[in-house]
């Protein structure tokens, strides 16, 4: 370290770093302790600085794409913000759609990306990119360091903007010359930002107009997503606490999977396109809904003016702009999650008005007519020989890990598998759950998984998954090889991308078009060509074996379940239909509504 | 109480489909990128940008203001200014429009070719508007005319069949009325 006392007299502070050093120092002043990355020519005097040093160890990924997964699977199961080193160029390309995900399920993460030096910027130079252009609104916030006086500076708002608020991604873009440069590094600054300051306490009237509304309820309902995750362990707790001081059912979003425990008894299931009949019949049927940290995402809410017709609303969120978005409210509470529900459940205790408890109780009686339908039933036949069911594998899964006592994290790719583990898997606790949702990113499942598993090395890691998704990002086996992470990788194989063959099957006549899974690789042997165990099971006879012999193993492993091809996603509500439209499976015997599918011609433009 | 007694009006809600017109005037830091992110913003969510001007108003806080003319239902306008306030160099967000009375004035450089007795009914009818001549010569006039945007329009109207050559305009400039600053 070229660290100094010699002070200029017009920068009479600071201690005179290049700015390499400068970009080290204030990483490790904000408590990072791993980044994943790649390096190349524009970041070169940061790999060159990481090299002298052991405060902050470097994962190196195998593309820049799943260094952003890593790093939000990281921070999703850490609460911490993630933090990814990428060069200009494609570098900086490769990391957008990691960057745009993380921005959809609002999940903290700083993006370093090199850049052309500041005199070769706009001159098409080699490998670059206007990558603040590029990255404007795929991150919460990006800034361009133009001169490494104010790089400390930067570093430690872009680690404010980050995680404050609504969390999200930020783009700090480095040129070459400003890394090599000689700057002053100031430390962590002690004064406010001058124009980002989020609120995160809520407004007591609005808290009191609330819980108003909830004591006044007959067929009450909370919501519950994402933000009661981001809002820390302790806003599950409170959630929970507020559950069951009230007696209301609850339910959570995909994101928000984990925050209420699924084994409690108030628990209605994820609700949504593919949530639980029960989830979704007292959404529509309430005449209060609590939307604690959740945004009225068109999955949830399904056809906008038939969304829950006859509820009051009451929407907490941190952020703004997501209060009377998409549907219009009739309580608004801005703030941070775990201050909401403190305060409800504060202003609860105060309140002197009475529930009408009968009512509620009439409500209850309702919902476990609903939930009787037992709408997550399918048909396992038990025979050796038979054919594995998707569901069943999960369910499998679950109950053998569970077995293990090990503290598990689920990761998934996207498609029919995610929504089989959304609804099988049961989560007791926060950050157990990584999963794209906003964005829904084939390929996120193995990275972030990898990012779970550095974070958590002790843990039990599974990316569950399917075939076309795991190819998206399978070169990350060799990251997991290198730094021995013991990830398994479950994948349902139905040798199509099951959730296009699904809607293929129910929305365009069964016309397969491109969603077969052809010349798929042996997955066994590209487990074992990336140094990890391969395992194999096509019936159900086999089933229980591998899984066991994949938790047991302390490796990575790939585990290449065959499934059932034609197998279906149920509950669902098509697009442009109503919650009280939903689609069931093949194994509910109750007439179905009107007209089969019911989808509309509206609804058919809509994914 | 707060607590409205029944439920809400869903009919109401849903006739609150008629657009409006609002005039925001936007606080944000002055530093690079601070537009794009503005414009990106109204392009990127499909908002309708009628007006739009920027410029420095202080240089000791390092302050721009924007004022922006948009157009869309109450909700939307809503979502816009929400939108805008959470981006991160943004100061403060006043919707001018709601927040009572204002004044939304533009300037417009109108040039405007022509001899004989259409060169004299333009400048008659320049000198109704108050346009000033800033710029004269034996074909051309160059008009300088400072005003609301319908004034504007139909000054500029007026100048068509007359041999209106080309427009400038700087968009709207807007400040509240009264003692109070946003």
């Amino acid at each position: 370290m070229s660290a100094t006392n010699a002070s200029a007299p017009e920068a009479p502070t600071g201690e005179l770093l290049s700015g390499a050093e400068i970009v080290l120092r204030a990483l490790k002043d904000q408590g990072v302790d791993v980044i994943f990355g790649y390096p190349g020519g524009a970041v070169l005097p940061i790999y060159d600085a990481l090299f002298q040093q052991n405060a902050i160890r470097h994962i190196l990924v195998r593309h820049e794409q799943a260094a952003v997964h890593a790093a939000e699977g990281y921070a999703r199961s850490t609460g911490r913000v993630g933090v990814v080193l990428v060069t200009s160029g494609p570098g900086a390309t490769n990391a957008v759609t990691g960057l745009v995900d993380a921005l959809m399920d609002s999940i903290p993460v700083v993006c370093l990306t090199g850049q052309v030096p500041t005199h070769l910027i706009g001159n098409d130079a080699f490998q670059e990119a206007d990558t603040t252009g590029i990255t404007r609104p795929a991150t919460k916030h990006n800034y361009l360091v133009k001169d490494v006086n104010d790089l400390g500076r930067v570093l430690h708002e872009a680690f404010y903007v980050a995680r404050s608020g609504r969390p999200g991604p930020v783009v700090v873009d480095l040129p070459k010359d400003v890394l090599i440069n000689k700057g002053r590094y100031r430390g962590k600054p002690e004064a406010a930002h001058r124009s980002y300051r989020p609120v995160t306490d809520p407004d007591p009237a609005a808290i009191r107009q609330a819980v108003a509304m909830m004591k006044a309820a007959k067929r009450p309902i909370i919501y519950a997503g994402g933000g009661v995750i981001n809002a820390g362990p302790e806003a599950s707790r409170l959630l929970t606490e507020l559950v069951h001081l009230t007696g209301f059912p609850c339910t959570n979003t995909l994101m928000g999977l984990g925050a209420f425990p699924a084994s409690d008894p108030q628990f209605l299931g994820m609700l949504g396109m593919h949530g639980t009949y029960e989830a979704n019949l007292a959404m529509h049927g309430c005449d209060v809904m609590v939307n604690i940290g959740a945004r009225f995402d068109d999955r949830v809410t399904g056809r906008l003016r038939d969304f829950s017709p006859n509820s009051l609303k009451i929407h907490a969120d941190i952020d703004p702009s997501s209060i009377n978005k998409n549907v219009r409210v009739d309580c608004a509470i801005v703030g941070d999650a775990a201050k909401v529900l403190r305060a409800l459940i504060a202003e609860w205790k105060a309140s002197t008005a009475k529930l009408d408890t009968g009512a509620v109780a009439a409500w209850w009686k309702q919902i476990e007519a609903w939930r009787a339908r037992d709408c997550l039933r399918f048909r396992q036949s038990t025979a050796a020989e038979a054919i594995i069911k998707p569901q069943y594998a999960i369910r499998r899964l679950y109950e053998l890990s569970l077995a293990t006592g090990r503290d598990t994290f689920i990761t998934t790719e996207v498609g029919q598998h995610q929504m089989w583990a959304a609804q099988y898997w049961k989560f007791e606790r926060p950050n157990r759950w990584m999963t794209s949702g906003g964005l829904g990113t084939m390929g996120y499942g193995l990275p972030a998984a990898m990012g779970v598993q550095i974070a958590h090395p002790d843990a039990l890691v599974i990316d569950i998954a399917g075939e076309a998704s795991i190819l998206m990002n399978i070169q990350e086996m060799s990251t997991l090889a290198q730094y021995r992470l013991p990830v398994k990788v479950f994948i349902l194989n139905n040798e199509y991308m099951g959730m296009v063959r699904q809607w293929q099957e129910l929305l365009h006549g069964g016309r397969y078009s491109e969603s077969y899974s052809a010349a798929l690789p042996d997955f066994v042997k590209l487990a074992e060509s990336f140094h990890a165990v391969g395992l194999r099971a096509t019936k159900v006879g086999e089933l229980d074996e591998v899984i066991r012999e994949m938790l047991a193993v302390d490796r990575p492993v790939i585990a290449d379940i065959c499934v059932d091809q034609k197998e279906n996603c149920f509950p669902m509500i098509p697009s442009g239909a109503a919650h009280n439209e939903m689609i069931l499976g093949p194994e509910d015997e109750a007439p179905r509504g009107a007209g089969g599918l019911g989808v509309t011609e509206e609804g058919m433009v809509l994914v | 109480m707060l607590l409205a007694p029944t439920l809400p009006d869903k009919t109401v809600a849903m006739t609150e489909t008629a657009t409006r017109q609002a005039v925001m005037a936007v606080l944000v830091e002055n530093e690079a990128g601070v537009l794009a992110r503005v414009i990106g913003l109204f392009s990127g969510r499909g908002y309708n940008i009628d007006s739009l001007t920027v410029a420095p108003v202080d240089e000791a806080k390092n302050l721009s203001r924007i004022t922006i003319v948009t157009s869309g239902t109450p909700m939307v306008i809503e979502q816009i200014k929400a939108q805008l306030a959470r981006l991160v160099p943004v100061h403060r967000v006043a919707d001018l429009t709601l927040e009572g009375p204002h004044i939304a004035r533009e300037m417009a450089l109108i040039k405007v070719a022509g001899t004989g007795e259409r060169r004299v009914e333009a400048l008659r009818i320049a000198d109704a508007f108050r346009a000033r001549v800033v710029d004269a010569t034996t074909e051309s006039f160059v008009f300088e005319m400072t005003g609301a945007t319908d004034k504007l329009d139909a000054f500029i109207g007026l100048m068509r069949p007359l041999g209106l050559v080309e427009v400038s305009r700087t968009g709207v400039a807007a400040i509240a009325r009264g003692p109070r600053g946003i």
